[in-house]
C-alpha cells in the first residue's frame, strides 16, 4: 500500500506492506523502520487521548482509529500553525476554552438524577483532539472564533444542573461565539465521540435568547438603519 | 510567595497544581505533551470509596492491605481510604460528571478484589472525565501551562542534597531550559511503556521523571512490582476494563469454559490466564449475556476498541484477550509528607511510591490516591518552598545537558535503537513479566548492560533542531535502559514469590527475608539495593 503525507510544502510517498491496521499503526512502522525523520504526535493508541488527528483525504481522522487504504493523503489539520508535518500549534485548546470559561464555578449539589447526568454525557466525552476546529469554516475567516470544541464545552457546564448560574458564560460566548457560527454542520461528522457541537451551539442560542441576548445577525437583517 | 514547579500533567500533577495554587503558591506545570493528552484519560474502571451504608472504610482498608501482600503501609492506606469520600465530594464539586445510580447518587460497581461495589465512576470514561473536569479548574485558577517541554534532569545542590529546579528540552524549538523553583513535584506517571506493545500504556510511559530522579540521588521503592491487566486485547495490548468483568463479563478458555475466580485480585486472575493460555492456547473475555444496550451505555469504548482492532464484536462474540503490563506499583520512595530522600523534591501518582498499593494494586485505588495525595502533595510542597526558599545557587546542569543535546547529534547510530527497544520491551514481557525465574532475569540483565554500553553507537537519525521526535524517543530509551536495570536487579535481589512478582524458582512468600520494601539508588552512577522496612 502506499500513502502520501504531506510534510511542509511536498507531499512524501511511503510505500508499506501492512494490511488491515491503524494508520497510526502504519506511521510507527515508517518511524522505527523507514525514515525517522516522520515527526506526528500520538499518545494511547486507543481513541481518548486526542493526540492524533490529521486529514485523511482531506477529512479528519484520528490517526489511531482510521485504517487506511491505498493512494491516501495524509495533512496535518487546519487552521492552526504547522510545527513539522504532522505536529501542529495547539495553543487554541488553552486559548479558546478559557475566553469561553469552560469550567464549573463549583457546586455542593450532591445528587443528580441519570436523566440530568445523562444530558451531559456525551459533551463531556470530548477528546479535545481538535478535529471539528479543523473542519470549521469560520475561521477563514474569524481566527477569534471561539469554536466549536469550547462551545460544546460552554454548553456541557451550562447543561449541567449541578451548577447554579450561567450568566458569565452566556455572556462570554456572545462575541465570536455562538451567533458567528453558520451552523453548516462540518463539525459534526468528523467527531470521533459522536458529538454534535453545531446542535450543541444551537442549545446555546436559546438558551441566550431566553436570558435576553440578541442574534447580532437579526440586528442587521433589517438593515441597521432602524435607530430610534 | 512559595514558586512550585510540577513535572507532568495527569491527574496527579493537576491535583497537585491545584491544591498548590490553593495554598498560595506560584505554580508552573510543565508537560511533555498537551495536559489532556496524558495517561490519565486511559482510566477507565472508577476510583474507589465508601459512600453508603452497605459497606464500611474498614473493608476498603483490609482490601487493599490484603492485595498489597504486605508491602502496603497501614497508616498511609488508612489515610486514603478515610479521605476517600471527601476526594469524591470533591470530584463532584468541581464538576466531574459521574455516572448516577436510581436515587441520583454517584454510581458505584464492584472491581477485583473489592468486597463491595465501591468504585465509583464516569461510564468507561473515568480518567478522561476527571482529567478534563482538572483541565478546566486549572485554567480557571490561571495555573502557568509550559506544554511540549521533556524533563532533562532535576537540578540538585549536591551538598546540601536539595533540588533548585529542573532542565528541559523545548520540543519545537529544541532549545534546552532550566525552570528553577522552591520545590519540585514530579508526578511523570509510571514505566509500564517498557513493555513497549506489550503494555496497555500510552507511548509516553516511559519513566522520564524516576529516571531523572535516580540520576539526581533519589530513592526508588519496590520497582520489581509491575501490575499485568488479566484482560488487554490479544493483538495489540489494549486495554478491556475491569468493569467488564465487574458487570459480569467471563474468562473462557479455549474450549469455552470458566476456569477462574473472575473477580480476583489482577495478579490472580493474571496468572491463571497466563497458565490457561500455556495449557489450552487461548483465553477468551465473553460480554454476549451482558446485551447491546448495557455494553453501548456502560461500556462503549470497549465495544468500540475491540471492533478497530480484533475485527470483532463483543456483543456477539469472543474478545481475544490477554494479560499485559498496566500499572507500575514501584516508584519515587516518599515519605508521608509525598517528599522524596532529595529535599524539596517530592512525587505524587504513578511515579512515586506511597506504600499505598504494595505488590499489587486494586482496581479503582489509582485515581483514588492522585486525588488525595496530590491534594496533600500540593500543599505540602508549597509549605515546604514558603518555609525553605530556594537559594540562587549556581549550576552547571543546563550547560551540561544542553552540551549533550548538542553532543547526541554526534552519536554514531550504526546501532538502531528502535530495534533494541523492540528486543527489551519482548525480553521484558517473556523474562520479566508474569513468571519470573533466576536464569531468565539474569539473560536480561545482560543483554541491558550490553544495552548501556552500546548507547553511545546508537542515537537519534533525525538531525533537525525543531520538533525532533526521534530525539524525544531516543532519551526515552535512555531512560527505559536506567530503569530497566534497577527493575531486573529488584527482581532477581526477591527470591520469593509476592504479589505481582513471581518467582517460579521460588513461589512461597517469605516474610522473614523479604517482608521489606526493595530500596535502590545510585551512588557515584553505581547502582545500589537494600531490602528496608
Amino acid at each position: 500500500m502506499e500513502i502520501s503525507i504531506l510534510r511542509g510544502e511536498e507531499a512524501q510517498s511511503y510505500n508499506v506492506e501492512l494490511e488491515n491496521v491503524t494508520l497510526l499503526t502504519v506511521l510507527n512502522h515508517i518511524k522505527t523502520k523507514i525514515d525517522p525523520t516522520l515527526t506526528y504526535s500520538h499518545g494511547c493508541r486507543s481513541g481518548v487521548c486526542g493526540s492524533c488527528a490529521v486529514r485523511v483525504n482531506g477529512r479528519e481522522a484520528l490517526m489511531c482509529e482510521y485504517k487506511p487504504s491505498d493512494g491516501d493523503l495524509i495533512e496535518p489539520i487546519r487552521n492552526t500553525r504547522v510545527i513539522r508535518d504532522l505536529v501542529v500549534d495547539s495553543g487554541m485548546v488553552e486559548r479558546f476554552n478559557c475566553s469561553a470559561n469552560t469550567w464549573s464555578e463549583g457546586s455542593d449539589k450532591g445528587n443528580v438524577s441519570e436523566e440530568d447526568a445523562s444530558r451531559i454525557e456525551t459533551q463531556s466525552d470530548c477528546i479535545l483532539c481538535t478535529s471539528c476546529y479543523s473542519a470549521c469554516p469560520v475561521y477563514a475567516l474569524n481566527p477569534n472564533f471561539i469554536g466549536p470544541f469550547a462551545l460544546t464545552r460552554v454548553w456541557r457546564y451550562v447543561n449541567d444542573t449541578r451548577e447554579e448560574s450561567s450568566n458569565a458564560k452566556l455572556a462570554a460566548v456572545q462575541t465570536n461565539g455562538i451567533w458567528d457560527c453558520t451552523l453548516c454542520g462540518e463539525c459534526v461528522p468528523v467527531c470521533p465521540q459522536n458529538i454534535a457541537p453545531k446542535q450543541d451551539i444551537t442549545m446555546l442560542r436559546m438558551k441566550s435568547v431566553m436570558m435576553g441576548y440578541q442574534d447580532p445577525n437579526a440586528a442587521m437583517a433589517f438593515g441597521g438603519g432602524l435607530n430610534f | 510567595m512559595s514558586k512550585v514547579l510540577i513535572i507532568g500533567s495527569g491527574g496527579a500533577g493537576l491535583v497537585s497544581a491545584l491544591s498548590a495554587h490553593e495554598s498560595g503558591a506560584e505554580v508552573i506545570v510543565a508537560s511533555k505533551t498537551l495536559p489532556t493528552r496524558s495517561q490519565t484519560s486511559m482510566a477507565q474502571g472508577g476510583m474507589n470509596a465508601v459512600l453508603g451504608s452497605d459497606d464500611s472504610i474498614a473493608n476498603h482498608i483490609t482490601d487493599t492491605l490484603n492485595s498489597s501482600a504486605g508491602l502496603g503501609d497501614e497508616n498511609r492506606i488508612t489515610f486514603m481510604c478515610e479521605k476517600a469520600p471527601e476526594a469524591i465530594a470533591w470530584c463532584n464539586y468541581i464538576g466531574l460528571p459521574f455516572s448516577r445510580d436510581k436515587e441520583g447518587q454517584i454510581a458505584r460497581r464492584r472491581l477485583g478484589g473489592a468486597s463491595a461495589p465501591r468504585a465509583c465512576y464516569a461510564q468507561d470514561y473515568t480518567g478522561l472525565k476527571l482529567l478534563h473536569t482538572l483541565y478546566d479548574q486549572c485554567l480557571k485558577a490561571g495555573v502557568t501551562f509550559k506544554n511540549e517541554r521533556f524533563l532533562l534532569n532535576l537540578i540538585v545542590d549536591e551538598e546540601a542534597k536539595r533540588v533548585l529546579g529542573a532542565t528541559f528540552l523545548h520540543i519545537e524549538t529544541g532549545e534546552v531550559e532550566e525552570i528553577r523553583a522552591d520545590a519540585v513535584i514530579l508526578a511523570t506517571g509510571g514505566y509500564g511503556n517498557l513493555y513497549g506493545k506489550h503494555s496497555t500504556n500510552s507511548v509516553q510511559a516511559s519513566g522520564d521523571g524516576l529516571a531523572a530522579a535516580v540520576r539526581a540521588g533519589a530513592k526508588l521503592a519496590d520497582m520489581e512490582f509491575i501490575q499485568f491487566h488479566p484482560t488487554a486485547l490479544k493483538g495489540s495490548s489494549i486495554l478491556i476494563s475491569e468493569s467488564a468483568r465487574g458487570a459480569g463479563g467471563y474468562l473462557l478458555n479455549a474450549h469455552h469454559e470458566r476456569f477462574t475466580d473472575e473477580l480476583a485480585p489482577r495478579d490472580v486472575v493474571a496468572r491463571a490466564i497466563h497458565d490457561e493460555m500455556a495449557k489450552s492456547g487461548a483465553v477468551f473475555l465473553d460480554i454476549r449475556h451482558l446485551g447491546e444496550e448495557f455494553i453501548n451505555h456502560e461500556l462503549p469504548q470497549e465495544r468500540k476498541l475491540a471492533q478497530i482492532y480484533e475485527e470483532i464484536d463483543p456483543v456477539h462474540e469472543l474478545i481475544p484477550i490477554k494479560p499485559s503490563a498496566h500499572y507500575s506499583m514501584g516508584g519515587i520512595e516518599v515519605n508521608a509528607e509525598c517528599m522524596s530522600s532529595v529535599k524539596g523534591l517530592f512525587a505524587v501518582g504513578e511515579c512515586a511510591n506511597h506504600k499505598i498499593h504494595g505488590a499489587n494494586r486494586l482496581g479503582g485505588n489509582s485515581l483514588l490516591e492522585l486525588v488525595v495525595y496530590g491534594r496533600e502533595c500540593g500543599k505540602n510542597a508549597t509549605e515546604y518552598g514558603t518555609k525553605n526558599p530556594a537559594p540562587s545557587a549556581e549550576s552547571m546542569q543546563l550547560a551540561k545537558d544542553t552540551n549533550f543535546i548538542r553532543g547526541v547529534m554526534y552519536f554514531t547510530n550504526q546501532i538502531d535503537f528502535y530495534q533494541k527497544q523492540e528486543m527489551l520491551a519482548n525480553i521484558f514481557y517473556n523474562n520479566v513479566g508474569l513468571v519470573r525465574d533466576d536464569m531468565g532475569l539474569k539473560a536480561v540483565l545482560g543483554a541491558i548492560r550490553q544495552m548501556q554500553k552500546e548507547l553511545p553507537f546508537m542515537g537519534p537519525r533525525d538531525k533537525s533542531k525543531i520538533c525532533n521526535t526521534n530525539l524525544v524517543e531516543f532519551i526515552e530509551f535512555g531512560n527505559k535502559v536506567e530503569l530497566a536495570e534497577i527493575i531486573v536487579v529488584s527482581a532477581i535481589s526477591r527470591v520469593e514469590s509476592r504479589g505481582a512478582h513471581y518467582r517460579i524458582d521460588a513461589p512461597v512468600r517469605n516474610d522473614r527475608m523479604f517482608g521489606a520494601h526493595t530500596i535502590t539508588w545510585k551512588e557515584d552512577g553505581v547502582l545500589c539495593a537494600d531490602f528496608m522496612k
